[in-house]
């Protein structure tokens, strides 16, 4: 109620000031377009007088000083035209000083005086000097802003500049800044104390009144960057410290924020950098709320775009030591503003870097300074909760990655990881997989055991986990997406040489080996592969590639593998660390490294037998095993007998336990492991038939199919294939027998006829039909079976 | 009506000139019936000299007992009116008891004469001169004319003129420091100085400078005081704060001042002070006085 009230009021109060304007402008007008100075002198004071309210905001104020303003215009042609007063502007200038009242005196004082300047009857220095003066003694915050504002605005083209009009004769653009600024000063010191005006509640309308008026001083400062006569040393020597002794003394956090941020835009960038070090020296002398980290950034910010705008600037920088000042002024700042929270901090090191990356984009120690200085601000703190401040360090991280394109730079800092140790578990992921996405990007290859360790340091949060946290919560898809790129990422850490990559496989190994259950199974696999590449790329060059004494040789990477794949074994994802034993061993076969591949067969089979617990899952296994036992040339023997047994032996193991459709074909493919040196074979093929009668007689009580015979007519194909290789141990007398058996099956009552094996069983018979009429080596071979 | 109007109608006119009354100076006198009209100017010292020029009323003979012009410098207190003292009375007997018929002129000097004190219209007192023609008529009542003049005395710029100075205040609470450029000031002159503020506890309004005239009139017990505030005018608008130094620039020549009269024939006195007056927001006046010596400077031009 009291508050609509108020407002009510103040429109009203307003409006009244608007009327009495009005009214007063109306006999005003009548004087001047009568030229009568005393009536005109009367009723301009009189029109003035309505300034002298104490009832308006400053917003209200403005509309009434605006409508004054106009007719302040007015008065000003009156006064410049003598033959429409007939008065010398010197005594004018007298005549409106006898005014009663000191606000309507001092507008037309400065009316006047603005006429006076214009003349040139008197140096426009002293004329500027005594205005100045004399406005001393309007003391209201409002009302002098106001009228020290009018001061501004009629002296703006009246300031003896360099080649201005009123330059010369003892007149300088000395003068000039001079005059500007004292009564910037004055202005500041008016605005400042606004904030004493009114009780303390009404603070916050205070500030924000005071905030709508702060460009009444800032202009000041624009004024004085527009004067012509000013160069560096004038504003080094005389204008900066002037300016700046005011900001520090306000000792007000909104004007102090306001100027320094005024002078920083207001100036042109080469002064700001050969002057750095006195505007930073201020910046640790202003109040502890003043967010000096906007200011700052600021300004490193225009110094960045500075030195981007032209390669000729840079010398500038690194002669002013640019970065070391900046740096240490940013630590002061810190220092002195016990306050300034953890995030202020943080974001002036992210604008201080930005800074250096766009300035000396070749010190990278500068980079890791300002890293360093990080660590230190964050060291001693838990890690960062809140996400304003995560935000700014991800920012600060990201600077680096995005400038040089090229993660291998940000790898040599030291102080990066120790940054990233600040971040939450959940962030640090983010900045590992921007780590990571930047590398994918720009196909950086990380080629040196040392890189990989930081680097793999840096990424730890997706590697494994981290403390207090699990992957339990996680969302499924997000995981794998990072561990899909931990995987991608081993592919580009690679070097040429054979020993540094075997370092390389052993750090990442290092790194990964804590992963976990979840994690392994996406970063075991790439690793193994990196180092079986290895292994080829060893096997690829000439000499003893198996030599002991080097040190990356073959035998070495497979003893790594060995472990490696154990503990993807014991995670346990034994599927997955089977196919990789396979993969060794194929590997180690390629390298005639007998007992290594005998060595990844026997863990294969362990695997198979204890793990391996899905049937189908031990399908695919025993298939995977047959495929890669047939491809082996290695093994003596011996091995080869006890691998083929064993392989065998799990076939049959199978065959007893799982349909028959499924089981048989792995069986004729074992059979196949024998080829070439047939060394077991007919062994093989009585067992399978063995099994065939098995199978036949289960299938005979379960289902009654003509299965069997099929698979009698596939060993006979078998038998066939065997024979005509030579196989000593496939003689015509088995074949005969095999076909005579398959004849007797296919007449027996228990067997319903079944299209396709009896066509299968026709094409065969045709088949060894045609051998024999073929007529040859192979024609004998086939003779003495009978039909 | 016309009947008594014209039996009391002058039977003659009298008027008086000055020899040099086209090139001398002419001021404002306000009389008592509130019209101002221009009267001559003089200074003490001077030759008055001039004609007077009686002219009967149509034809009427004049019979009279001599014809004088006294030149009087009078001190009228308001409390015993119409009672004039006269400090300077001086004679000169233009004719011998006769009659006139026709208008005659006679010549009349006053040389060198004395006349020390200015003119003032002040609020319990006043003084004036006055040329007062006489044409003694016995018991048909004598014909009386006056004409006024006006008597300003310029002195020079004093030798010694001493800023003022001072420092002032309440304890704890405001303390100021003034300063005025001069003690004495003539009457066009512009006073210069400054307010600076040594402490500031209170939460002023605004401040004035005044000046006020002191008018005492008559002595010992029966010594009335006037004091009248000739100008008000603003210095300062809100409040300062330590620090401040606040200008004062104020031209006098807009004020009716005269000089400072020191114990004028025994009768009055007229002192000017300057009132230094600081208003506080909740309307309380602090105020400093200071006496300034006021003096008319000769003019130049």
């Amino acid at each position: 109620m009291m508050i609509s009230d108020g407002i009510e009021d103040e429109e009203k109060w307003l409006a009244e000031g608007i009327a009495g304007i009005q009214h007063n402008a109306f006999y005003l007008h009548r004087a001047l377009d009568s030229n009568n100075l005393r009536e005109v002198l009367k009723y301009s004071a009189q029109l003035l007088s309505e300034l002298r309210t104490s009832k308006l905001s400053p917003h209200k104020y403005y509309e009434l000083y605006m409508r004054v303003f106009d007719e302040l215009r007015r008065l000003e042609m009156f006064f410049k035209d003598e033959d429409r007063h007939g008065c010398p502007v010197v005594d004018l200038y007298e005549l409106v000083q006898h005014a009663g009242n000191i606000l309507p005196r001092l507008y037309l004082l400065c009316t006047v005086g603005s006429v006076y300047i214009k003349s040139k009857e008197a140096p426009a220095k002293d004329v500027l000097k005594d205005l100045v003066e004399m406005c001393h003694a309007v003391q209201h915050p409002i009302r002098g802003l106001f009228l020290r504002s009018y001061l501004t605005q009629i002296s703006r083209d009246k300031l003896p500049d360099i080649a201005s009009d009123y330059e010369g004769e003892g007149d300088t653009f000395m003068d000039a800044v001079e005059f500007v600024l004292q009564n910037f000063a004055e202005m500041n010191k008016l605005w400042v104390r606004m904030q004493h005006q009114g009780p303390m509640r009404e603070k916050e309308k205070l500030d924000k009144e005071r905030n709508e008026l702060r460009d009444l001083v800032g202009k000041n400062l624009h004024v004085l960057s527009q004067i012509e006569g000013v160069d560096l040393e004038i504003y080094r020597d005389i204008i900066l410290p002037r300016v700046l002794e005011q900001v520090v003394n306000c000792k007000d956090e909104l004007a102090q924020y306001y100027l320094m941020d005024c002078i920083i835009q207001v100036f042109p960038d080469e002064y700001h950098l050969q002057t750095l070090e006195t505007l930073l020296g201020a910046c640790p002398q202003l109040q502890s709320a003043v967010d000096i980290k906007t200011v700052l950034s600021g300004l490193m910010e225009r110094l960045s775009n500075y030195a981007a705008s032209s390669p000729e600037v840079l010398p500038e920088f690194l002669q002013v030591e640019a970065f070391t000042k900046l740096s240490n002024a940013i630590g002061k700042v810190i220092e002195a503003q016990v306050d300034m929270p953890v995030v202020g901090a943080i974001s002036l090191y992210v604008s201080l870097l930005t800074f250096t990356l766009h300035v000396h984009p070749d010190r990278l120690d500068y980079v890791d300074q300002v890293l360093g200085a990080c660590v230190r601000k964050l060291s001693g703190k838990a890690k960062l909760e809140d996400s304003r401040v995560t935000k700014q360090v991800v920012a600060l991280l990201s600077a680096p990655l995005e400038k040089y394109d090229d993660v291998v730079t940000a790898l040599t800092l030291s102080n990066y990881p120790r940054v990233m140790d600040h971040l939450d578990a959940a962030t640090n992921k983010i900045m590992a997989m921007v780590i990571i996405q930047s590398i994918m990007r720009n196909s950086t290859s990380v080629s040196t055991s040392d890189k990989v360790e930081v680097l793999f340091e840096l990424i730890k949060g997706l590697i494994k986990d981290m403390d207090g946290t699990s992957t339990d919560d996680l969302d499924e898809e997000d995981f794998k997406e990072e561990q899909n790129s931990v995987a991608r990422l081993m592919h580009m850490v690679y070097n040429d040489d054979p020993e540094e990559m075997l370092t390389i496989i052993n750090t990442v190994w290092k790194h990964i080996m804590a992963g976990g259950p979840k994690r392994l199974p996406f970063t075991v696999p790439p690793l193994v592969f990196s180092a079986l590449k290895l292994v080829r790329k060893l096997l690829g060059q000439d000499g003893d590639v198996a030599g002991e004494e080097a040190p990356a040789n073959p035998k070495k990477i497979f003893q790594l593998l060995n472990q490696i794949i154990e503990a993807l074994s014991i995670v346990p994802s034994p599927e997955l660390a089977l196919r990789l034993y396979l993969q060794c061993a194929e590997a180690a076969n390629d390298c005639d490294l007998e007992p290594v591949a005998y060595e990844f067969f026997t863990q294969a089979f362990v695997l198979y037998e204890e793990e391996v617990a899905d049937s189908r899952a031990q399908v695919t296994a025993i298939h995977l095993i047959i495929g890669t036992l047939q491809r082996m040339n290695v093994f003596g023997v011996e091995n080869r007998d006890t691998l083929t047994h064993k392989a065998t032996g799990c076939g049959a193991y199978h065959a007893s336990l799982i349909p028959m459709g499924l089981n048989r074909r792995s069986t004729l493919r074992l059979m196949r492991v024998g080829e070439g040196k047939l060394i077991r074979v007919l062994l093989c093929l009585k067992r399978s038939l063995r099994i065939a009668n098995a199978a036949q007689q289960m299938v005979n009580v379960t289902r009654g199919s003509s299965g069997p015979v099929t698979l009698f007519v596939e060993i006979l194909n078998k038998y066939l294939y065997f024979f005509e290789k030579g196989s000593p141990q496939i003689t015509t007398a088995a074949i005969q027998g095999l076909v005579e058996l398959i004849k007797t099956e296919m007449q027996s009552d228990s067997t319903t006829s079944n299209p396709s094996s009896d066509a299968f069983f026709a094409s065969t018979l045709r088949y060894i039909q045609f051998q024999k009429q073929k007529g040859g080596a192979m024609g004998e071979k086939y003779d003495p079976i009978k039909l | 009506m016309n009947f008594i109007i014209g039996a009391f109608k002058p039977a003659c006119h009298i008027s008086v000139s000055f020899s040099d009354g086209k090139s001398r100076k002419q001021v404002p006198l306000k009389k008592e019936n509130g019209q101002t009209l221009m009267v001559p100017l003089f200074q003490s010292q001077e030759n008055i000299l001039g004609k007077i020029s009686i002219e009967p009323v149509s034809g009427k003979k004049v019979e009279h007992n001599g014809i004088k012009v006294e030149l009087l410098g009078q001190i009228e207190m308001y409390f015993d009116k119409g009672n004039f003292y006269d400090f300077t009375s001086l004679v000169r007997e233009l004719d011998v008891p006769g009659e006139l018929y026709e208008r005659k002129t006679y010549p009349f000097e006053f040389s060198t004469v004395e006349m020390p004190y200015e003119t003032y219209n002040g609020i319990n007192v006043r003084l004036r001169y006055v040329l007062k023609v006489t044409i003694n008529r016995g018991y048909a009542g004598s014909i009386v004319e006056y004409q006024d003049f006006v008597v300003w005395n310029y002195t020079p710029p004093p030798a010694i003129n001493n800023s003022i100075k001072m420092e002032v205040g309440i304890e704890d609470c405001l303390h100021i420091e003034f300063e005025y450029n001069k003690s004495k000031y003539h009457l066009k002159d512009v006073i210069i100085g400054k307010i600076y503020f040594l402490l500031v506890r209170i939460k002023l309004k605004n401040m004035d400078l005044e000046i006020r005239r002191r008018e005492s009139t008559g002595s010992g017990v029966n010594t009335h005081v006037e004091t009248e505030t000739l100008a008000k005018y603003e210095l300062m608008d809100g409040a300062p704060v330590r620090g401040e130094s606040i200008p004062i620039r104020l031209f006098l020549s807009p004020y009716e001042l005269t000089p400072t009269y020191q114990n004028i024939n025994n009768k009055f006195s007229v002192k000017y002070y300057l009132n230094l007056v600081l208003v506080d927001e909740e309307d309380r006046r602090y105020f400093k006085q200071q006496e300034i010596t006021m003096f008319r400077l000769a003019e130049t031009s």
